[in-house]
């Protein structure tokens, strides 16, 4: 299963370590990275695959939200088909 | 991948614009349960459901969870429950009390189908339930009730009419400990529909399938939001956008509804296309239709934006999703809806007004509250006016009031949760009694009889 990770928030040192090394840590793979800066905000889009994942998506939601406190950013994971439904026909 | 600015109107439209799915409604068969009496009926109600829905929360909750979309509300709709009632006049309140300790044992907030369509005619068990209605109503906490009264092609039953109307007041009197809270679980229709997903209307109509899920979204903040980037836009691309929002709304109550369904094994029903409002600031029915530029809701031309609206909505919606229906369409409950309720105490917004606006809209006079010494006539008058325009309308209309015992107008009564809080709006002082105490049915228009 296929899930699209963002992260919105102020910019600073770790963020994309400190995400990377939560999803290896679950053997999450991921697939393209994006990051820009809009409206003065550090915004990252990671597209990641869980086929190999040692944890339920509804887990690693969890763990994102916890990390996102840690690191004073906030952090969601989405299911990817609902960004697909939504944008797409 | 898919393109970074989707992705973040997505995460935005949630975490800055209220976006939800308002409900997940499983829609329950409950004809196989009637057994030789009352109480065998009522365990066999009571154990269909807890087995059928006994997964339904965790589910709504795992969806919400992976998809990242909030699902507000998990709720059950049954058969109207006149049918299963009706070999046991007299004894409704325990099949009542099944139907709400079952909800509870599932965790739902709401189960609906409490329910009579006596829109032609009213027998003699139908009668003796909608007398059940008050005391059932005050008896129970999550279960909703709706009597239907007329429709397009058979007229208005005016004894339901008149009938409801004392139901209501004695409603009122049976919960005035809340504040008349028990006539908040009570709709009166005219062209009920069986696939509504919304309470307190929601009951599963005997054209339906055995179990379904129907799916209600909502996102008036979604709309209202979209309206603000637009700037000054002409009217016509105010309707373009509204339409092309409402699409992007409906595609993930699609997405859950069909979700949901397999995963509980029930037929997939329809997505209902209604903006339905909650008392949250920026998630406002009214709000939107000031963003189009009116000063306050119920002002001139609020009619007109409103029919523009709901008619957006439903082109945007129609599209994405493969089954649509219930009542789809804005909703524009008072209580309910911040908006709504500024407009209310701004002197903007009357009753007068809000009839007016029903024409072009769903559903009807929802969650007002009105003066506690309002005459049953009076409530039996305002439901016949709102059955009159569903029925010449061949659309659904609903009233929702509620007589607030000991209080006037100029004060406020506070249901809390999603059911807000209402300011209590005048109503006309002349009597309706004659004309309600007349009795009979008002015959359906002829444009009802389309053969």
């Amino acid at each position: 299963m296929k899930a699209i990770l963002t992260v919105v928030g102020q910019d600073k040192p770790g963020i994309i370590a400190g995400v990377s090394t939560m999803l290896a840590g679950h053997n999450v793979n991921i697939e393209d990275i994006s990051q820009t800066i809009m409206q003065g905000n550090f915004t990252m889009i990671m597209a990641v695959d869980l086929a190999g994942a040692d944890i339920p998506l509804a887990d690693l939601v969890g763990e994102c939200g916890s990390l996102g406190k840690a690191l004073g950013v906030e952090i969601h994971l989405q299911h990817e088909e609902i960004f697909k439904t939504m944008h797409s026909i | 991948m898919i393109n970074s600015r989707d992705i973040l109107e997505t995460v935005d439209m949630v975490k800055k614009e209220h976006f939800d799915v308002r409900t997940i409604t499983m829609g329950l068969s409950l004809l196989p349960c009637i057994r030789a009496t009352a109480k065998e009926t009522a365990t066999a109600v009571y154990d269909r459901i807890a087995k059928r829905a006994e997964n339904l929360v965790r589910v709504g909750e795992d969806i919400a969870t992976e998809y990242g979309v909030p699902i507000v509300n998990k709720r059950i709709s049954v058969t109207p429950a006149s049918l299963i009632t009706s070999p046991f006049p007299g004894e409704e309140l325990l099949i009542a009390k099944a139907l709400d300790n079952a909800g509870k044992a599932v965790g739902v907030n709401f189960l609906g189908g409490y329910s009579a369509l006596v829109h032609k005619g009213m027998t003699s068990y139908e009668r003796s339930f909608i007398e059940s209605i008050p005391e059932v109503l005050a008896e129970t906490d999550i279960l909703c009730s709706s009597v239907n009264v007329g429709s397009t092609r058979s007229g208005i039953n005016m004894d339901a009419v008149a009938l409801l109307g004392r139901m209501i007041k004695q409603t009122a009197e049976l919960t005035k400990d809340k504040d008349g809270f028990g006539c908040a679980k009570f709709v009166a229709f005219c062209n009920a529909v069986e696939d509504n997903p919304f309470m307190a209307g929601a009951f599963h109509g005997i054209g339906e399938g055995e179990c379904v899920i129907n799916v209600g979204v909502s996102g008036p903040g979604v709309v209202h939001h979209a309206l603000e980037s637009a700037g000054d836009a002409d009217i016509s691309e105010v309707a373009e956008i509204v339409k092309k929002t409402a699409f992007k709304i409906t595609r993930v109550g699609q997405l859950v509804a069909k979700e949901a369904s397999k995963r509980l094994g029930a037929e997939f029903g329809i997505v209902d296309l209604s903006l339905a409002p909650t008392p949250a600031v920026g998630d406002s029915v009214g709000r939107i239709l000031e963003e189009m530029g009116l000063e306050t809701v119920g002002t001139h031309g609020t009619t007109a934006a409103l029919a523009l609206l709901n008619d957006a909505v439903k082109k945007g919606g129609v599209m994405a999703s493969s089954r649509v229906g219930g009542l789809s369409g804005a909703f524009i409950p008072v209580s309910e809806d911040e908006g709504m309720i500024a407009g209310v105490r701004a002197g903007s917004l009357t009753l007068e007004k809000l009839e007016a606006m029903t024409a072009v809209c769903s559903v009807g006079i929802d969650m007002v509250a009105v003066p506690g010494d309002t005459p049953a006539e009076t409530i039996s008058a305002m439901i016949a006016d709102e059955a009159a325009i569903g029925m010449v309308n061949n659309k659904t209309t609903a009233v929702r009031v509620i007589p607030v015992p000991g209080k006037g107008v100029g004060e406020t009564v506070e249901f809390g949760g999603l059911l807000g809080s209402a300011p209590i709006m005048a109503v006309n002082p002349a009597s309706s009694a004659k004309f309600i105490s007349r009795g009979g049915a008002i015959p359906a228009p002829i444009h009802g009889n389309k053969n």
